[in-house]
Protein backbone atom coordinates (compact mmCIF):
# COMPACT_ATOMS: atom_id res chain seq x y z
CA UNK A 1 0.00 0.00 0.00
CA UNK A 2 1.34 3.37 -0.99
CA UNK A 3 1.98 5.86 1.79
CA UNK A 4 0.52 8.65 -0.34
CA UNK A 5 -1.75 8.16 -3.31
CA UNK A 6 -2.92 11.31 -5.07
CA UNK A 7 -5.17 11.13 -8.10
CA UNK A 8 -6.79 13.83 -10.21
CA UNK A 9 -6.00 16.53 -7.66
CA UNK A 10 -7.25 20.01 -8.49
CA UNK A 11 -7.05 23.08 -6.28
CA UNK A 12 -8.29 26.56 -7.05
CA UNK A 13 -8.06 29.74 -5.02
CA UNK A 14 -11.00 31.73 -6.37
CA UNK A 15 -10.49 31.86 -10.12
CA UNK A 16 -6.79 30.95 -9.87
CA UNK A 17 -6.24 27.26 -10.59
CA UNK A 18 -3.06 26.33 -8.73
CA UNK A 19 -3.17 22.55 -9.16
CA UNK A 20 -4.50 21.24 -12.45
CA UNK A 21 -4.75 17.50 -12.16
CA UNK A 22 -1.97 15.90 -10.15
CA UNK A 23 -1.40 12.14 -9.98
CA UNK A 24 1.39 11.13 -7.65
CA UNK A 25 2.17 8.32 -5.28
CA UNK A 26 4.83 7.91 -2.62
CA UNK A 27 5.82 4.42 -1.52
CA UNK A 28 6.94 3.53 2.02
CA UNK A 29 10.58 4.47 2.59
CA UNK A 30 10.74 6.71 -0.46
CA UNK A 31 12.20 10.22 -0.35
CA UNK A 32 10.41 12.25 -3.01
CA UNK A 33 11.68 15.76 -3.71
CA UNK A 34 9.35 18.17 -5.48
CA UNK A 35 11.14 20.92 -7.40
CA UNK A 36 9.90 23.66 -9.68
CA UNK A 37 9.56 27.42 -10.04
CA UNK A 38 7.73 29.65 -7.54
CA UNK A 39 3.99 29.53 -8.03
CA UNK A 40 4.09 26.10 -9.66
CA UNK A 41 1.88 24.66 -6.88
CA UNK A 42 4.51 22.60 -5.01
CA UNK A 43 3.64 23.90 -1.56
CA UNK A 44 -0.09 23.74 -2.26
CA UNK A 45 0.32 20.09 -3.26
CA UNK A 46 2.12 19.37 -0.01
CA UNK A 47 -0.46 21.24 2.05
CA UNK A 48 -3.26 19.26 0.42
CA UNK A 49 -1.77 15.99 1.66
CA UNK A 50 -2.65 16.80 5.29
CA UNK A 51 -5.61 18.93 4.29
CA UNK A 52 -4.18 22.29 5.35
CA UNK A 53 -5.68 23.17 1.99
CA UNK A 54 -9.00 21.64 0.98
CA UNK A 55 -8.71 20.16 -2.53
CA UNK A 56 -11.23 21.38 -5.10
CA UNK A 57 -11.40 17.98 -6.78
CA UNK A 58 -9.61 14.64 -6.77
CA UNK A 59 -8.73 12.19 -4.05
CA UNK A 60 -5.82 11.79 -1.66
CA UNK A 61 -5.16 8.63 0.34
CA UNK A 62 -2.59 8.56 3.12
CA UNK A 63 -1.70 5.05 4.28
CA UNK A 64 -4.94 3.81 2.80
CA UNK A 65 -7.16 6.41 4.48
CA UNK A 66 -8.95 8.74 2.12
CA UNK A 67 -8.36 12.17 3.67
CA UNK A 68 -10.64 13.84 1.12
CA UNK A 69 -13.58 11.79 2.43
CA UNK A 70 -15.86 14.14 4.45
CA UNK A 71 -16.21 11.44 7.13
CA UNK A 72 -12.44 11.14 7.59
CA UNK A 73 -11.15 12.06 11.07
CA UNK A 74 -8.48 14.44 9.82
CA UNK A 75 -7.01 15.04 13.29
CA UNK A 76 -6.31 11.32 13.58
CA UNK A 77 -4.66 11.21 10.13
CA UNK A 78 -2.54 14.27 10.89
CA UNK A 79 -1.11 12.56 13.98
CA UNK A 80 0.69 10.19 11.63
CA UNK A 81 1.98 12.93 9.30
CA UNK A 82 4.80 15.14 10.51
CA UNK A 83 5.10 18.52 8.86
CA UNK A 84 7.98 21.00 8.80
CA UNK A 85 7.31 24.56 7.64
CA UNK A 86 9.42 27.14 5.89
CA UNK A 87 8.86 29.56 8.80
CA UNK A 88 9.51 26.88 11.49
CA UNK A 89 6.30 27.84 13.38
CA UNK A 90 7.64 26.86 16.77
CA UNK A 91 5.29 27.83 19.59
CA UNK A 92 6.84 31.05 20.87
CA UNK A 93 5.34 30.93 24.36
CA UNK A 94 6.74 27.45 25.09
CA UNK A 95 10.27 26.23 25.74
CA UNK A 96 11.95 23.90 23.28
CA UNK A 97 11.09 20.91 25.48
CA UNK A 98 7.47 22.02 25.84
CA UNK A 99 7.24 22.48 22.07
CA UNK A 100 8.18 18.83 21.68
CA UNK A 101 5.97 17.51 24.49
CA UNK A 102 2.72 19.49 24.18
CA UNK A 103 1.17 17.49 21.34
CA UNK A 104 2.38 14.22 22.85
CA UNK A 105 0.54 15.13 26.05
CA UNK A 106 -2.56 16.78 24.59
CA UNK A 107 -3.07 14.67 21.47
CA UNK A 108 -1.47 11.29 22.12
CA UNK A 109 -2.25 11.48 25.88
CA UNK A 110 1.19 10.22 26.77
CA UNK A 111 2.21 10.42 30.41
CA UNK A 112 4.44 13.28 31.49
CA UNK A 113 7.38 10.90 31.93
CA UNK A 114 6.92 9.21 28.54
CA UNK A 115 6.56 12.53 26.75
CA UNK A 116 9.69 13.89 28.43
CA UNK A 117 11.67 10.76 27.59
CA UNK A 118 10.61 10.85 23.92
CA UNK A 119 11.30 14.60 23.75
CA UNK A 120 14.80 14.02 25.11
CA UNK A 121 15.44 11.28 22.57
CA UNK A 122 14.28 13.43 19.64
CA UNK A 123 16.11 16.56 20.77
CA UNK A 124 19.28 14.46 21.00
CA UNK A 125 18.43 13.13 17.55
CA UNK A 126 18.66 16.68 16.13
CA UNK A 127 21.58 17.60 18.40
CA UNK A 128 19.78 20.21 20.49
CA UNK A 129 19.24 18.58 23.88
CA UNK A 130 21.28 21.30 25.59
CA UNK A 131 18.75 23.90 24.31
CA UNK A 132 15.76 22.10 25.86
CA UNK A 133 15.01 24.92 28.29
CA UNK A 134 15.55 27.78 25.83
CA UNK A 135 12.73 29.64 24.12
CA UNK A 136 12.51 29.58 20.31
CA UNK A 137 13.39 33.28 20.05
CA UNK A 138 16.77 32.49 21.65
CA UNK A 139 17.70 30.03 18.89
CA UNK A 140 19.12 30.55 15.42
CA UNK A 141 16.91 29.75 12.44
CA UNK A 142 18.71 26.48 11.81
CA UNK A 143 18.29 25.43 15.44
CA UNK A 144 14.61 26.37 15.36
CA UNK A 145 14.07 24.27 12.28
CA UNK A 146 15.82 21.30 13.88
CA UNK A 147 13.54 21.66 16.92
CA UNK A 148 10.57 21.75 14.54
CA UNK A 149 11.76 18.46 13.05
CA UNK A 150 12.13 16.97 16.56
CA UNK A 151 8.62 18.18 17.41
CA UNK A 152 7.21 16.38 14.39
CA UNK A 153 9.25 13.21 15.01
CA UNK A 154 8.05 12.99 18.62
CA UNK A 155 4.62 12.03 17.29
CA UNK A 156 6.11 8.91 15.66
CA UNK A 157 4.90 9.84 12.17
CA UNK A 158 4.93 7.34 9.32
CA UNK A 159 5.40 10.18 6.85
CA UNK A 160 7.17 13.54 6.99
CA UNK A 161 6.26 16.54 4.83
CA UNK A 162 8.87 19.28 4.39
CA UNK A 163 7.69 22.60 2.93
CA UNK A 164 10.85 24.43 1.78
CA UNK A 165 12.51 23.77 5.14
CA UNK A 166 15.68 25.73 4.36
CA UNK A 167 14.30 28.64 2.33
CA UNK A 168 14.07 31.02 5.30
CA UNK A 169 17.56 30.23 6.59
CA UNK A 170 20.80 32.13 6.32
CA UNK A 171 23.05 30.24 3.89
CA UNK A 172 25.46 29.02 6.56
CA UNK A 173 22.58 27.42 8.53
CA UNK A 174 21.17 25.38 5.64
CA UNK A 175 23.65 22.54 6.09
CA UNK A 176 22.68 21.59 9.64
CA UNK A 177 19.02 21.18 8.67
CA UNK A 178 19.85 19.19 5.54
CA UNK A 179 22.14 16.96 7.63
CA UNK A 180 19.26 16.07 9.94
CA UNK A 181 17.01 15.39 6.95
CA UNK A 182 19.64 13.24 5.28
CA UNK A 183 19.92 11.21 8.48
CA UNK A 184 16.15 10.71 8.55
CA UNK A 185 16.17 9.53 4.95
CA UNK A 186 18.96 7.07 5.73
CA UNK A 187 16.85 5.64 8.57
CA UNK A 188 14.11 4.87 6.08
CA UNK A 189 11.62 7.65 6.86
CA UNK A 190 9.09 8.24 4.10
CA UNK A 191 9.52 11.88 3.07
CA UNK A 192 7.86 14.29 0.68
CA UNK A 193 10.11 17.33 0.37
CA UNK A 194 9.42 20.59 -1.45
CA UNK A 195 12.81 22.18 -1.87
CA UNK A 196 15.04 24.52 -3.82
CA UNK A 197 18.16 22.65 -2.65
CA UNK A 198 19.03 20.83 -5.86
CA UNK A 199 22.17 19.28 -4.39
CA UNK A 200 20.11 17.72 -1.62
CA UNK A 201 17.51 16.44 -4.07
CA UNK A 202 20.18 14.97 -6.31
CA UNK A 203 21.96 13.22 -3.46
CA UNK A 204 19.15 12.10 -1.14
CA UNK A 205 15.98 11.76 -3.21
CA UNK A 206 14.85 8.37 -4.45
CA UNK A 207 12.66 10.25 -6.92
CA UNK A 208 12.50 13.83 -8.14
CA UNK A 209 9.24 15.41 -9.30
CA UNK A 210 9.38 18.53 -11.44
CA UNK A 211 6.26 20.67 -11.31
CA UNK A 212 5.32 23.70 -13.35
CA UNK A 213 2.06 25.62 -13.70
CA UNK A 214 0.09 23.20 -11.54
CA UNK A 215 1.03 19.94 -13.25
CA UNK A 216 3.77 17.34 -12.88
CA UNK A 217 5.96 17.91 -15.92
CA UNK A 218 8.25 14.95 -15.35
CA UNK A 219 9.51 12.69 -12.62
CA UNK A 220 12.13 10.02 -12.17
CA UNK A 221 15.34 9.12 -10.38
CA UNK A 222 17.49 12.18 -9.69
CA UNK A 223 20.19 11.02 -12.09
CA UNK A 224 17.65 11.07 -14.92
CA UNK A 225 15.78 14.27 -14.11
CA UNK A 226 18.98 16.20 -13.44
CA UNK A 227 21.21 14.38 -15.92
CA UNK A 228 18.92 13.78 -18.90
CA UNK A 229 15.76 15.87 -18.49
CA UNK A 230 13.21 14.85 -21.13
CA UNK A 231 11.15 18.03 -21.14
CA UNK A 232 12.32 21.40 -22.46
CA UNK A 233 10.66 23.17 -19.50
CA UNK A 234 12.68 21.05 -17.06
CA UNK A 235 15.91 21.75 -18.91
CA UNK A 236 15.26 25.51 -18.83
CA UNK A 237 14.44 25.46 -15.11
CA UNK A 238 17.52 23.43 -14.20
CA UNK A 239 19.74 25.63 -16.33
CA UNK A 240 18.52 28.74 -14.52
CA UNK A 241 18.74 27.18 -11.06
CA UNK A 242 21.99 25.25 -11.41
CA UNK A 243 23.92 27.77 -13.49
CA UNK A 244 22.50 31.16 -12.53
CA UNK A 245 25.64 32.98 -13.63
CA UNK A 246 25.42 31.45 -17.10
CA UNK A 247 21.94 32.78 -17.90
CA UNK A 248 22.49 34.99 -20.92
CA UNK A 249 20.90 38.32 -21.61
CA UNK A 250 19.43 36.97 -24.87
CA UNK A 251 17.43 34.36 -22.98
CA UNK A 252 15.63 36.90 -20.86
CA UNK A 253 15.09 39.42 -23.67
CA UNK A 254 17.44 42.18 -22.56
CA UNK A 255 17.72 44.92 -25.21
CA UNK A 256 21.06 46.71 -25.02
CA UNK A 257 21.15 50.39 -25.80
CA UNK A 258 23.20 50.92 -28.97
CA UNK B 1 22.21 88.14 9.13
CA UNK B 2 20.94 84.79 7.96
CA UNK B 3 20.87 81.85 10.33
CA UNK B 4 21.65 78.28 9.37
CA UNK B 5 18.65 75.92 9.67
CA UNK B 6 20.34 74.26 12.61
CA UNK B 7 20.81 77.54 14.53
CA UNK B 8 17.21 78.45 13.77
CA UNK B 9 15.94 75.13 15.17
CA UNK B 10 17.99 75.71 18.34
CA UNK B 11 16.55 79.18 18.77
CA UNK B 12 13.00 77.94 18.33
CA UNK B 13 13.53 75.23 20.90
CA UNK B 14 14.85 77.66 23.52
CA UNK B 15 11.95 80.01 22.79
CA UNK B 16 9.59 77.09 23.32
CA UNK B 17 10.99 76.28 26.76
CA UNK B 18 10.84 79.92 27.85
CA UNK B 19 7.25 80.29 26.70
CA UNK B 20 6.20 77.11 28.45
CA UNK B 21 7.80 78.10 31.74
CA UNK B 22 6.32 81.60 31.54
CA UNK B 23 2.82 80.22 30.97
CA UNK B 24 3.05 77.92 33.99
CA UNK B 25 4.44 80.72 36.17
CA UNK B 26 1.69 83.11 35.08
CA UNK B 27 -1.09 80.67 35.97
CA UNK B 28 0.58 79.85 39.28
CA UNK B 29 1.03 83.51 40.18
CA UNK B 30 -2.54 84.41 39.26
CA UNK B 31 -4.11 81.74 41.49
CA UNK B 32 -5.00 82.61 45.07
CA UNK B 33 -3.07 79.87 46.85
CA UNK B 34 -4.21 80.84 50.32
CA UNK B 35 -7.88 80.42 49.50
CA UNK B 36 -7.19 77.30 47.50
CA UNK B 37 -5.42 75.53 50.34
CA UNK B 38 -8.08 76.70 52.82
CA UNK B 39 -10.72 75.10 50.67
CA UNK B 40 -9.02 71.97 49.36
CA UNK B 41 -6.45 71.08 51.98
CA UNK B 42 -8.33 71.08 55.29
CA UNK B 43 -6.53 68.40 57.26
CA UNK B 44 -9.30 68.03 59.85
CA UNK B 45 -11.81 67.28 57.07
CA UNK B 46 -9.41 64.87 55.43
CA UNK B 47 -8.76 63.11 58.73
CA UNK B 48 -12.46 62.64 59.42
CA UNK B 49 -12.72 60.55 56.23
CA UNK B 50 -10.42 57.83 57.51
CA UNK B 51 -10.40 54.93 57.95
CA UNK B 52 -13.70 54.55 55.97
CA UNK B 53 -12.14 56.13 52.89
CA UNK B 54 -9.88 53.11 52.63
CA UNK B 55 -11.71 50.27 54.39
CA UNK B 56 -15.02 50.94 52.62
CA UNK B 57 -14.76 53.38 49.73
CA UNK B 58 -11.37 52.39 48.25
CA UNK B 59 -12.09 48.75 48.89
CA UNK B 60 -15.45 48.92 47.10
CA UNK B 61 -13.93 50.82 44.19
CA UNK B 62 -11.38 48.04 43.74
CA UNK B 63 -14.00 45.30 44.14
CA UNK B 64 -16.33 46.95 41.59
CA UNK B 65 -13.44 47.33 39.17
CA UNK B 66 -12.35 43.72 39.47
CA UNK B 67 -15.89 42.33 39.20
CA UNK B 68 -16.63 44.42 36.10
CA UNK B 69 -13.25 43.47 34.62
CA UNK B 70 -13.74 39.73 35.12
CA UNK B 71 -17.28 39.86 33.71
CA UNK B 72 -16.18 42.08 30.83
CA UNK B 73 -13.12 39.98 30.03
CA UNK B 74 -15.13 36.75 29.94
CA UNK B 75 -17.83 38.26 27.75
CA UNK B 76 -15.20 40.05 25.66
CA UNK B 77 -13.37 36.77 24.98
CA UNK B 78 -16.62 35.11 23.89
CA UNK B 79 -17.44 38.08 21.63
CA UNK B 80 -13.94 38.08 20.13
CA UNK B 81 -14.23 34.38 19.29
CA UNK B 82 -17.71 34.97 17.82
CA UNK B 83 -16.33 37.82 15.76
CA UNK B 84 -13.71 35.46 14.29
CA UNK B 85 -16.11 32.55 13.93
CA UNK B 86 -16.85 31.03 10.56
CA UNK B 87 -20.55 31.04 11.49
CA UNK B 88 -22.08 34.17 9.98
CA UNK B 89 -24.84 34.87 12.59
CA UNK B 90 -22.21 34.76 15.35
CA UNK B 91 -20.16 37.35 13.51
CA UNK B 92 -23.23 39.51 12.98
CA UNK B 93 -24.22 39.34 16.61
CA UNK B 94 -20.72 40.14 17.89
CA UNK B 95 -20.29 43.04 15.46
CA UNK B 96 -23.70 44.49 16.35
CA UNK B 97 -23.01 44.11 20.07
CA UNK B 98 -19.60 45.77 19.85
CA UNK B 99 -20.85 48.68 17.75
CA UNK B 100 -23.85 49.19 20.04
CA UNK B 101 -22.05 49.14 23.37
CA UNK B 102 -19.05 51.14 22.20
CA UNK B 103 -21.47 53.82 21.09
CA UNK B 104 -23.40 54.11 24.36
CA UNK B 105 -22.22 56.03 27.43
CA UNK B 106 -21.31 53.72 30.31
CA UNK B 107 -23.62 55.72 32.57
CA UNK B 108 -26.60 54.99 30.34
CA UNK B 109 -25.84 51.26 30.25
CA UNK B 110 -25.48 51.20 34.02
CA UNK B 111 -28.87 52.91 34.36
CA UNK B 112 -30.48 50.42 32.01
CA UNK B 113 -29.06 47.45 33.88
CA UNK B 114 -30.01 48.93 37.25
CA UNK B 115 -33.59 49.77 36.30
CA UNK B 116 -34.31 47.85 33.11
CA UNK B 117 -33.35 44.33 34.20
CA UNK B 118 -35.68 44.31 37.26
CA UNK B 119 -38.51 45.45 34.97
CA UNK B 120 -37.76 42.84 32.32
CA UNK B 121 -37.35 39.96 34.75
CA UNK B 122 -39.57 40.82 37.74
CA UNK B 123 -39.14 37.42 39.39
CA UNK B 124 -35.38 37.31 39.15
CA UNK B 125 -32.55 39.59 40.06
CA UNK B 126 -28.88 39.83 39.24
CA UNK B 127 -27.06 37.83 41.93
CA UNK B 128 -24.85 39.80 44.27
CA UNK B 129 -27.10 42.86 44.64
CA UNK B 130 -25.32 46.09 43.76
CA UNK B 131 -22.08 44.21 43.20
CA UNK B 132 -23.66 42.01 40.56
CA UNK B 133 -25.41 44.95 38.89
CA UNK B 134 -22.13 46.86 38.71
CA UNK B 135 -20.28 43.87 37.28
CA UNK B 136 -22.89 43.55 34.54
CA UNK B 137 -23.58 47.26 34.06
CA UNK B 138 -19.95 48.29 33.62
CA UNK B 139 -18.84 44.92 32.24
CA UNK B 140 -21.23 45.09 29.28
CA UNK B 141 -19.51 48.21 27.99
CA UNK B 142 -16.01 47.05 28.87
CA UNK B 143 -16.66 43.76 27.06
CA UNK B 144 -17.23 45.60 23.78
CA UNK B 145 -13.84 47.30 24.02
CA UNK B 146 -12.03 44.22 25.27
CA UNK B 147 -13.56 42.06 22.50
CA UNK B 148 -11.92 44.27 19.89
CA UNK B 149 -8.62 44.22 21.77
CA UNK B 150 -8.67 40.43 22.13
CA UNK B 151 -9.67 39.95 18.49
CA UNK B 152 -6.70 42.05 17.42
CA UNK B 153 -4.49 39.99 19.74
CA UNK B 154 -5.69 36.70 18.26
CA UNK B 155 -5.16 37.99 14.74
CA UNK B 156 -1.66 39.15 15.67
CA UNK B 157 -0.65 35.53 16.36
CA UNK B 158 0.83 34.29 13.07
CA UNK B 159 -1.44 31.92 11.15
CA UNK B 160 1.41 29.36 11.06
CA UNK B 161 0.99 28.80 14.81
CA UNK B 162 -2.52 27.46 14.32
CA UNK B 163 -1.41 25.44 11.29
CA UNK B 164 1.50 23.88 13.17
CA UNK B 165 -0.82 22.94 16.03
CA UNK B 166 -3.43 21.44 13.69
CA UNK B 167 -0.68 19.57 11.85
CA UNK B 168 0.28 17.89 15.12
CA UNK B 169 -3.26 16.51 15.33
CA UNK B 170 -4.77 19.09 17.70
CA UNK B 171 -8.43 19.89 17.16
CA UNK B 172 -9.31 23.51 16.45
CA UNK B 173 -10.53 24.26 20.00
CA UNK B 174 -7.48 22.53 21.50
CA UNK B 175 -5.13 24.51 19.26
CA UNK B 176 -6.86 27.76 20.23
CA UNK B 177 -6.67 26.97 23.96
CA UNK B 178 -3.11 25.61 24.07
CA UNK B 179 -1.36 27.60 21.37
CA UNK B 180 -3.16 30.68 20.03
CA UNK B 181 -4.91 32.21 23.06
CA UNK B 182 -1.88 32.09 25.41
CA UNK B 183 0.13 34.04 22.84
CA UNK B 184 -2.77 36.39 22.08
CA UNK B 185 -3.16 37.24 25.76
CA UNK B 186 0.52 38.03 26.08
CA UNK B 187 0.04 40.55 23.30
CA UNK B 188 -3.06 42.16 24.81
CA UNK B 189 -1.97 42.40 28.46
CA UNK B 190 -0.89 46.06 28.14
CA UNK B 191 -4.14 47.25 26.48
CA UNK B 192 -6.20 45.15 28.91
CA UNK B 193 -4.43 46.78 31.84
CA UNK B 194 -5.40 50.13 30.35
CA UNK B 195 -8.96 48.83 30.33
CA UNK B 196 -8.71 48.20 34.10
CA UNK B 197 -7.63 51.81 34.58
CA UNK B 198 -10.62 53.04 32.59
CA UNK B 199 -12.93 50.74 34.57
CA UNK B 200 -11.50 52.02 37.86
CA UNK B 201 -12.58 55.52 36.90
CA UNK B 202 -15.95 54.33 35.57
CA UNK B 203 -16.82 52.93 38.99
CA UNK B 204 -17.48 56.57 39.92
CA UNK B 205 -20.78 56.11 38.06
CA UNK B 206 -21.99 53.40 40.41
CA UNK B 207 -23.83 55.94 42.62
CA UNK B 208 -26.70 55.99 40.10
CA UNK B 209 -27.68 52.52 41.29
CA UNK B 210 -28.20 53.87 44.78
CA UNK B 211 -25.44 52.80 47.15
CA UNK B 212 -25.57 52.39 50.92
CA UNK B 213 -22.92 53.14 53.53
CA UNK B 214 -21.46 49.66 53.00
CA UNK B 215 -21.49 49.62 49.20
CA UNK B 216 -20.31 53.21 48.71
CA UNK B 217 -17.30 53.89 46.44
CA UNK B 218 -14.77 56.73 46.37
CA UNK B 219 -16.54 59.41 44.33
CA UNK B 220 -19.88 59.09 46.10
CA UNK B 221 -18.12 58.91 49.46
CA UNK B 222 -16.21 62.11 48.70
CA UNK B 223 -19.38 63.81 47.48
CA UNK B 224 -21.29 62.89 50.63
CA UNK B 225 -18.50 64.13 52.89
CA UNK B 226 -18.30 67.32 50.85
CA UNK B 227 -22.01 67.89 51.48
CA UNK B 228 -21.89 67.25 55.23
CA UNK B 229 -18.68 69.24 55.87
CA UNK B 230 -19.39 71.93 53.28
CA UNK B 231 -15.77 71.74 52.12
CA UNK B 232 -14.24 70.29 48.95
CA UNK B 233 -11.19 68.70 50.59
CA UNK B 234 -12.73 65.19 50.21
CA UNK B 235 -12.38 65.55 46.42
CA UNK B 236 -8.62 65.83 46.82
CA UNK B 237 -8.54 62.79 49.11
CA UNK B 238 -10.62 60.75 46.66
CA UNK B 239 -8.43 61.89 43.77
CA UNK B 240 -5.28 60.78 45.57
CA UNK B 241 -6.83 57.41 46.38
CA UNK B 242 -7.76 56.89 42.70
CA UNK B 243 -4.15 57.60 41.83
CA UNK B 244 -3.06 54.99 44.37
CA UNK B 245 -4.82 52.45 42.13
CA UNK B 246 -4.17 53.85 38.66
CA UNK B 247 -0.56 55.07 38.86
CA UNK B 248 0.93 51.64 39.70
CA UNK B 249 -1.22 50.14 36.94
CA UNK B 250 0.00 52.55 34.28
CA UNK B 251 3.54 51.96 35.53
CA UNK B 252 2.87 48.25 35.06
CA UNK B 253 1.60 48.82 31.50
CA UNK B 254 4.73 50.77 30.67
CA UNK B 255 6.93 48.00 32.08
CA UNK B 256 5.04 45.33 30.14
CA UNK B 257 5.28 47.30 26.92
CA UNK B 258 9.01 47.74 27.40
CA UNK B 259 9.37 44.01 27.95
CA UNK B 260 7.26 43.19 24.90
CA UNK B 261 9.40 45.58 22.87
CA UNK B 262 12.59 43.84 23.99
CA UNK B 263 11.30 40.37 23.18
CA UNK B 264 10.61 41.31 19.59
Amino acid sequence: MSTIEISGLHKSFGTLEVLRGIDLSVEPGEVVCVIGPSGSGKSTLLRCVNLLEEPTAGSIRVAGVEVTDPDCDIDAVRRGIGMVFQQFNLFGHLTVRENVTIAQRRVLRRSRADAARIATANLSRVGLLEKADAYPAQLSGGQQQRVAIARALAMDPQLMLFDEPTSALDPELVGEVLAVMRGLAAEGMTMLVVTHEMAFAREVASRVVFMDAGVVVEQGPPAEVFGRPREERTREFLHRVLEPTRVSENEIGVQRKE
Amino acid sequence: MTMSPRRRRQLFRVAGYVLFAAAIAAVAAAADWGRLSDAFLRLDVAESMFPEAITVALRNTIVYTLLAFVFGLTLGLVLALMRLSSILPYRWFATAYIELFRGLPALLVLFMVGYGVPLAFPDREIPGGVYGSVAVGLGLTAAAYMAETIRAGIQAVPRGQLEAARTLGMSHPRAMISIVLPQAFRIVIPPLTNEIILLTKDTSLVYVLGVTSTTIELTKFAGDTLNTRVNPTPLVVAGLLYLVITLPLSQLVRGLERRAGRER
